[in-house]
Parts: structure tokens; C-alpha cells; sequence
């Protein structure tokens, strides 16, 4: 019983979606059947119209709207492109499928007269329909390619065509499962866990796995494969939100795992059209530039890149407080950065035994 | 002690040590000069006898020479419909340098009148062959096979027939035989031709290659530029040889009679004038003057300066109508491409007068022949192939004017074409094929494609304006029926919504909203480019994380 429910609530979702999709078809059709050349709202996602929110913890878009008008012969490229997207969303929806970013561009080459110069171009194409339905794209049934994987006592329900009620607990699967369009539109039903691990890289998400880091720490591991990707990101805000479970970011200690760190705590300005990405609460507990010192970490020297960027971080507000500020001024008066298998310097087993109880403790 | 022996040397002795003055420096070369001055002679015959000239050229391969460079001997045939030339001067007119003392000025193509002669030379001592010069005023048909006595400067004639002319054929014919490799220098004679043809519109040429191509110049008109008058010289233009000449000539008993009657523009007063400016008596009798009296009065008619300006009328300007129906023609131009063409005003450097006559071509025509502009130059009807870049047209076209003015941008399809006519060209060198730097010149070229460029900004702003709007069809009549197509899938509707009014409506000339700046940057809107405009920002790159798993983008 219970089970029925939920999937009736997946298919309203659907509904739903594919309900906006077709109210877009329906204006563009008319706007053309009144003689008049079609035009759509949106908002402005320009970098003026992005502001950081204090209320909702992350970047939000402005007031501004734009008018996308075929009229005019800069828009009516975009403009093609767009009705094209929703029509493959669309199809998407209907048949229960799902597409990655990529095969979207390469079905948009199939169709004559539906050009685009590179995939980023597509991208954006589906980013601006994002924004004019207010709908995420993974709603569309698009999903960007998957690198991410999650590991550890939870047990999700399948919602996917096929698997719809199939439950699997994510300790299954010693190499972690892969977050793709099944895991994201699961269900979750139970966990032991109290907490989320959010590990940068893949060696480091294999090392915890083995050392049954899962168990030790009472933790679910999720590895980002560097930046992470919007599923695993909303798996996070899930869990978070859901259990109240704590969120524990550890990245390489560089300017680059930071701001993986902050995008996972904040969000980033491309995604300031959406909700549901962000764990504002989630903390950032290492590498950080004293733990360089503390644990005399084997480094290497910032480069110009680095610098620059550190430089750049400084500059955004987000990191006014410690401790980001405080890493970010240590690691420009150190001069190093050391990555997370740094730890291996001390035996393989240091960083599970050592390391992160002592940062989990500290924090 | 070493006797050494000094010998006279003729004129025609010095062109053949010299003969690379004259342009025939190597076997290619030699065979171009050669073909181009006795078309040059062929077309100032024609224009004196104020007959459209009917010209045949033909060159066959003779025998291969077992030399080194394995070059050819050619057989060379040029056939006219001119004036003909007296048959007791034909002898003298084309086997003998230097013939004929001109006192007068007018413009003409040869410069020194040995071009001919030197052809028939070269070909004499490269081959050892007689020139057979065929001719009739209108009379009798002459016929003369001489070889030229280089040492006497003198023809030597071999044969001497005269025929009698039934059909009242008049003009000249010259077939010679010289060793040449024309191959190597076909395409610059093709081009040479079809620029004399373009210059010369009345001109009607057939010519025959090597290989028995056939190559026809068809005339596009029968009108015909004024005859030069042959006017007295402008005594600032004098030189100290040809002063002696007129002194040793003259019929006139004293300085100031001499003065009016051997220079332009000078009467009784003015002649006074000057020779006291000179220092000079003007009851001397011209044939006592000292040798530096002669220079110091050359010298005085230089620096004095209330002659009238030198008279035009010895000039021949080809004229705006037809110069542009030359350019027309050899270009194949259609009545959508521009041609403005310009004559200026007779202006003059050092004595002599000049006019500059100008073209600009521009259009779809232009663009076959590559970006950029294309420079085409003349000199007296002729047109100059060498040394472009050396020349002082390709100066103002490349540094003077400036070209965005006109909304010419350095791709812009172009032809400029410069004539300059004068009593004497120029040069910057013997070679002929290029102007020097004289100021005046340069000026009144600049000047002249500046007003033919006025029109051709109109010309290029309103073709932009057509190509805009054709590109802006094209973009929605590609796209507009996607939108459509999609739209109506998107919609679950039974038919797609009619796009037709709203192609119309793109179809109309573009109005205000199309302005003027979008001009300025001379592209037209390639549909790729996203808008930089308010209403359609293009997000940022720098400020805007990676936020997907996609990182296999490219």
C-alpha cells in the first residue's frame, strides 16, 4: 500500500512537468497562430541579477526578467533550440526516460536545422529552460554524466521504470554505488548512519570503504569526484534535510577543494535558479592549510593558478568566516598545499584511525 | 705603353650592348617587350588614322634551339589596320634607331620611338633572320625584307616588292622571328592584353598562341578619345640638348622672336619679360649663343614663373564614358556591380602636363577576383604589369587614402584603376613599368579615387543593407519552421501553426531598428553570435562553478 503511494507520487511529478512542458508548446503555438512572432519570459540569469541570499543560505536570482523574442534575429537561434529541448524533454518525460547532457547534443545534430556549435551551447539551452519553467533538468529525465557514487547503510527505494518498489541498501556494492538517474529519484527509506562523509576523490573513497569507515564513523560516504555534480548534491540536501544527519566535506587542501567544499555548502551562481542543492550546515573539516602544519603534511608549492585563485576566494563574501578565512589567509602565508593522500605518508590506515576522528572530534 | 682605341659607337650599336635597357633582359621578357611595342606602334598608328584598330598578333613556334636554356625561336606576326607607312620611309621607320626628330609634343605611346626598331633588333641578333615589313598608305602594297646594319645604323634592304592593292588594304604588317620562352610569361601576356583592351576600348585584337589558342579582344565601342594636338614644348620643361637642337634649327633672327615661336604659351611681352629674368639680349641672334648661355637659359625657365601653365591639349585622355566601357567589358561587370570612373583636371609636374583619370570598381563581379583591391595601372593607354608594389598608385591606394571612410574594410572586393596620360610619363626607371614619387602626380591620383570613391560608399552601404536583409530571411525562413514544427508536437495540436504572415513580415527592407552602427562594423549578424544585448545576457564564465558531471565536455 505504501508502496503505491509513492510511486503515484512520482508519476504526479511527471505529470506535472510534462503538464508545463506542453502549456510552453501551447503559448509558443498560439503566440504564431495570432500572427504575432513568439516570444517567452524568463528570468535574467546575467551576473548582475545573481545575488548571494543570507535567508535561504545560497545564490539566488535577481527580479530582472528577459524577453526572449524570435523576432529578433539574435534570439532566434536560442529560441529554436529551446522549443526543440522541450520537445526532447518532453518525449523524455513521456517514456519514462532518461538522457545525459551529452546525448542531448548529440540528438539535437541528428535533427536538421537544430544546430549548435558545442555541447556547452546546448547546455545552456536546457540551463534556460530550467529557468523558464522553474523545473530542474533532472525533472526532464536529463542527467549530466555520472562520476559520483555513494556507499553505506541506506536503503533506497527504485522509482525507475522497471525497478519501481525494488529496494537495495547502498552496502550492497563494496565499490560504492554509481548516483545516476536511479539513485537520485529514489526513495529513502531507512539508515543507520548519523552522519555523511563527503570525500573529494576516489582513492580516498576506496581507502574508507575498506577500512570500513561506514561503520566506524556511523557514516554515509559520498564520493564527489571533484567538483560534484547537481544529483549528488541534492542527495546530500536530502539527507541532510530528512535525518538532520551532519554533512563532513574533506577535499584536497588547495584552493580548488575549498570552493568544492563551499559549492557543496552554498551552491554556485549557475545554479542560483534552483532550490534543493545546497547543506548550508555542512562543514568543511579538511585538508586545511593548519592541518599542513599540525600533521606536517608532505606539500607542494602553490602555483600562480593557486594564488590567483585564493586571491579570487577572498573576494567572495561566502568566505568571509572562518574557518574559511582563516585557511585561506594560512595557505597564501604558506605558500603549500598538500592532497588528501598526503596521509599516506604515515601508514594507510592513519587517515581512518587518527586523522578523522580527531577533525570529526574537533568539529 | 698600352694604345687604347676609341671608336664611335652608333645608336644601334648601343642598344645592342645594351639591350636589357630596353626591357629584353631574358628569353621570357624579350618575347613580352617585343609583342607589346609593336602593339603599342600598331595602336598610335590606328588612332592617327582615327580608324577603331583591328589588330592580329600571332607567334608560332619556329624551331628549339639545342642551347642551354632550350629556349625557342619564335615567328611573330602583328597585324594592323593603321595609317601604313610611306614605303620610301619604311626602311628607316623600322630598321634604323633613333629615326625622325620630333620639335613637338604630343602624347604617344612610345617613348623614345625605338621600341619597334629594337624588337626587330633583338629578334636579328638572336635569330639572324630578315624583318619583312608589309605596308600600303592606301596605294600600292610595299613589301621589305631587310636586316639592320648595326655598326651603320642603317636598314639593309633585301628585297624591296610592290604589289598592286585591289582591295584597298591599308595598314602595316611586321613578322620578324626572335628567340624568346614564352611559356614562362604566358599569363602576364594574356593579362597584358586584356588590360590594353580594357584601356583601349575601340580595340579590336585577335591573337594566336604557340599552341594555336585563340584569344579574341572584342572592341565595345567604336568611339574613338580625341587626337592629341602636337603642341611647341613648355620651356620649363626644356633640357639643354634638345635647346641646341631647336638653336641649331631655327629660322629666327633674335632671342625674343625665338622665344615665341619654338615654346608654348609665350608672347612678346612675356618673352621679354623672361630674357631679361634670363639676362639675356633680346636682339641676340639665337645661333651665337655661348654654350653657357644656353644652360643659363634653361636654367632661368625653370625658375621663372609667369608662364602660362603648360597646355593641355597635346593630351589624350581616354574619357570617362570609355574607360568605364573598357573596365566593363574586360571585366564582365553586370548592371548590379559599381563603376565610378574620374577624370581630373590637366594639372602638371616640371613642365609637363598630366591628367589623371581614375576608376573604383566594386560588386560581385570584383569578388572573383580575390579580396582586397586589385590595381590596375596605365600609362598613356598602356597598362603596367611590373613592379607594382614599386609604383607611386600602389602608394596612395595603400597609404594615402583611407579606405573605412568609404567602408572599404581590407577584404572588401576592389579594383582600382589608374591612367595617368602626359607628354612624359614619369618613370621611375627605362624599364617603363612603374611611376615615380613626383608630388603633383601623387596628389592628383589621390585625389582622383577619393571623388570615385564618394559613390562607392553609397554603392557599399546599400549593398550591405540588400545583403542584411537576405541573410535575415535566410535565418528565419530556416528557423521559423522549427519553431513551428516543435511548438505544434509540443502542444498535441493536429496542424502546425501558419508561419507565413510572419515570413512576410521579415521579408519587408529593414527599417530603423537595423542602425547605422551595425554598419560601421561592415559584418552582417552571423546567426551564431549570441546577443550582447540587454535582454539576452550571456552568463559569464569565471563566476560560475562547474556544477555538473559532465566533465567529458570535450
Amino acid at each position: 500500500m505504501v508502496m503505491a503511494k509513492k510511486i503515484s507520487e512520482a508519476e504526479r511529478q511527471r505529470d506535472v512537468v510534462e503538464k508545463s512542458l506542453k502549456q510552453l508548446g501551447n503559448l509558443i503555438y498560439d503566440q504564431i497562430n495570432e500572427g504575432e512572432f513568439p516570444w517567452i519570459m524568463m528570468q535574467s540569469r546575467s551576473i548582475d541579477n545573481i545575488q548571494y541570499d543570507d535567508t535561504v543560505r545560497q545564490y539566488i536570482l535577481g527580479d530582472r526578467m528577459i524577453k526572449r523574442h524570435s523576432r529578433n534575429i539574435k534570439h532566434i537561434r536560442p529560441f529554436t533550440q529551446l522549443v526543440w529541448t522541450a520537445w526532447f524533454a518532453r518525449e523524455l518525460v513521456k517514456l519514462r526516460k532518461t538522457s545525459t547532457l551529452r546525448e542531448v547534443y548529440y540528438s539535437a545534430r541528428g535533427q536538421r536545422d537544430i544546430e549548435y556549435n558545442d555541447q556547452k551551447e546546448s547546455d545552456n539551452i536546457i540551463t534556460d529552460l530550467e529557468v523558464a519553467l522553474n523545473k530542474a533538468r533532472e525533472e526532464f529525465g536529463i542527467f549530466p554524466e555520472e562520476r559520483s557514487a555513494i556507499f553505506g547503510d541506506l536503503t533506497i527505494e527504485y522509482t525507475v521504470p522497471g525497478y519501481e518498489g525494488r529496494r537495495t541498501n547502498l552496502t550492497d556494492h563494496p565499490d560504492g554505488v554509481m548516483v545516476g538517474p536511479a539513485v537520485t529519484s529514489s526513495e529513502f527509506i531507512e539508515t543507520t548512519a548519523n552522519k555523511i562523509l563527503v570525500i573529494e576523490k576516489g582513492a580516498m573513497f576506496t581507502r574508507l570503504v575498506e577500512e570500513q569507515a561506514h561503520k566506524k564513523f556511523n557514516a554515509i560516504l559520498v564520493h564527489t569526484a571533484g567538483q560534484s555534480p547537481r544529483s549528488t548534491r541534492n542527495i546530500i540536501h536530502r539527507l541532510n534535510k530528512m535525518w538532520g544527519m551532519p554533512v563532513y566535506i574533506f577535499t584536497d587542501g588547495d584552493p580548488w577543494g575549498v570552493h568544492i567544499a563551499m559549492v557543496i555548502v552554498s551552491g554556485s551562481a549557475n545554479a542560483a535558479h534552483l532550490r534543493g542543492l545546497t547543506t548550508p550546515d555542512a562543514k568543511w573539516i579538511g585538508v586545511w592549510a593548519s592541518d599542513i602544519i599540525n600533521y606536517k603534511l608532505p606539500t607542494e608549492n602553490l602555483t600562480e593558478f593557486d594564488k590567483k585563485r585564493l586571491t579570487e576566494l577572498q573576494s567572495d563574501p561566502r568566505y568571509k568566516e572562518d574557518p574559511w578565512n582563516r585557511e585561506i589567509e594560512t595557505f597564501i602565508k604558506l605558500q603549500k598545499k598538500a592532497e588528501l593522500e598526503a596521509f599516506s605518508l604515515y601508514g594507510l590506515t592513519y587517515i581512518v584511525d587518527k586523522y578523522l576522528p580527531e577533525k570529526l572530534n574537533e568539529n | 705603353m698600352a694604345q687604347q682605341e676609341y671608336q664611335a659607337v652608333s645608336p644601334s650599336d648601343f642598344f645592342y650592348r645594351n639591350r636589357e635597357i630596353a626591357g629584353f633582359s631574358n628569353p621570357s621578357r624579350a618575347i613580352y617587350v617585343g609583342i607589346r611595342e609593336l602593339l603599342e606602334n600598331s595602336l598610335d598608328a590606328c588612332e592617327s588614322a582615327q580608324e577603331p584598330p583591328k589588330i592580329y598578333i600571332r607567334i608560332t613556334e619556329e624551331s628549339i634551339q639545342n642551347n642551354e636554356n632550350s629556349t625557342v625561336i619564335y615567328y611573330i606576326r602583328v597585324e594592323d589596320n593603321g595609317t601604313g607607312v610611306p614605303s620610301e620611309q619604311i626602311p628607316a621607320c623600322f630598321a634604323q634607331v633613333f629615326y625622325g626628330s620630333k620639335y613637338t609634343l604630343k602624347q604617344s605611346r612610345g617613348t623614345f620611338g625605338l621600341g619597334g626598331t629594337m624588337t626587330i633588333l633583338f629578334g636579328q641578333i638572336t635569330t639572324h633572320k630578315p624583318v619583312i615589313v608589309t605596308s600600303s598608305t592606301g596605294e600600292d602594297i610595299h613589301q621589305f625584307e631587310m636586316m639592320i646594319d648595326i655598326q651603320k645604323n642603317q636598314a639593309q634592304i633585301l628585297r624591296h616588292s610592290i604589289y598592286s592593292n585591289v582591295k584597298k588594304w591599308r595598314g602595316t604588317i611586321v613578322e620578324l622571328q626572335m628567340e624568346g620562352d614564352y611559356p614562362r610569361i604566358q599569363s602576364r601576356m594574356i593579362e597584358y592584353f586584356k588590360q590594353t583592351a580594357m584601356v583601349n576600348p575601340y580595340l579590336d585584337l585577335t591573337f594566336i598562341d604557340p599552341k594555336n589558342r585563340l584569344y579574341r579582344f572584342e572592341r565595345g565601342t567604336d568611339i574613338m578619345p580625341v587626337l592629341p594636338r602636337a603642341v611647341r614644348p613648355h620651356p620649363h620643361g626644356i633640357d639643354v640638348e634638345t635647346f641646341r637642337r631647336l638653336i641649331s634649327i631655327t629660322k629666327t633672327k633674335d632671342m625674343k622672336n625665338f622665344m615665341m615661336e619654338h615654346f608654348q604659351g609665350i608672347g612678346s611681352i612675356t618673352s621679354e619679360r623672361f630674357l631679361t629674368f634670363a639676362g639675356i639680349e633680346s636682339k641676340q641672334k639665337p645661333i651665337n649663343l655661348s654654350p653657357e648661355e644656353i644652360v643659363k637659359i634653361v636654367y632661368a625657365a625653370k625658375d621663372f614663373k609667369e608662364f602660362k601653365r603648360p597646355d593641355s591639349s597635346c593630351l589624350s585622355p581616354i574619357g570617362q564614358e570609355l574607360l568605364e566601357t573598357g573596365i566593363r567589358k574586360e571585366l564582365g561587370l553586370t548592371e548590379d556591380d559599381f563603376i565610378k570612373t574620374i577624370q581630373r583636371p590637366a594639372a602638371t609636374y616640371s613642365g609637363y602636363p598630366f591628367i589623371i583619370e581614375a576608376a573604383v570598381v566594386a560588386g560581385k563581379t570584383v569578388r572573383k577576383l580575390g579580396q582586397g583591391i586589385t590595381l590596375y595601372r596605365f600609362a598613356n593607354k598602356i597598362p603596367l604589369l611590373f613592379d607594382e608594389s614599386s609604383c607611386v598608385s600602389f602608394k596612395v591606394i595603400s597609404k594615402n587614402i583611407n579606405w573605412k571612410t568609404y567602408k572599404v574594410n581590407q577584404d572588401t572586393p576592389l579594383v582600382v584603376a589608374i591612367h595617368v596620360c602626359s607628354t612624359k610619363i614619369p618613370y621611375k626607371s627605362v624599364g617603363k613599368e612603374f611611376l615615380a614619387d613626383q608630388p603633383e602626380v601623387e596628389k592628383e591620383i589621390a585625389n582622383a579615387i577619393r571623388k570615385a570613391a564618394r559613390d562607392l560608399r553609397i554603392f557599399i552601404s546599400h549593398s550591405l543593407r540588400l545583403e542584411r536583409q537576405r541573410h535575415r530571411l535566410n535565418v528565419f525562413s530556416k528557423y521559423l519552421p522549427k519553431i513551428s514544427e516543435f511548438s505544434q508536437k509540443l502542444a498535441d495540436k493536429e496542424e502546425s501553426p501558419d508561419i507565413q504572415k510572419l515570413l512576410n513580415e521579415v521579408n519587408v527592407p529593414p527599417q530603423q531598428e537595423e542602425t547605422e552602427d551595425e554598419d560601421e562594423n561592415g559584418s552582417s549578424d552571423d546567426d551564431v553570435i549570441l546577443p550582447e544585448d540587454e535582454d539576452f545576457p550571456e552568463v559569464e564564465e569565471d563566476e560560475i562553478e562547474e556544477d555538473d558531471g559532465n566533465g567529458e565536455k570535450n
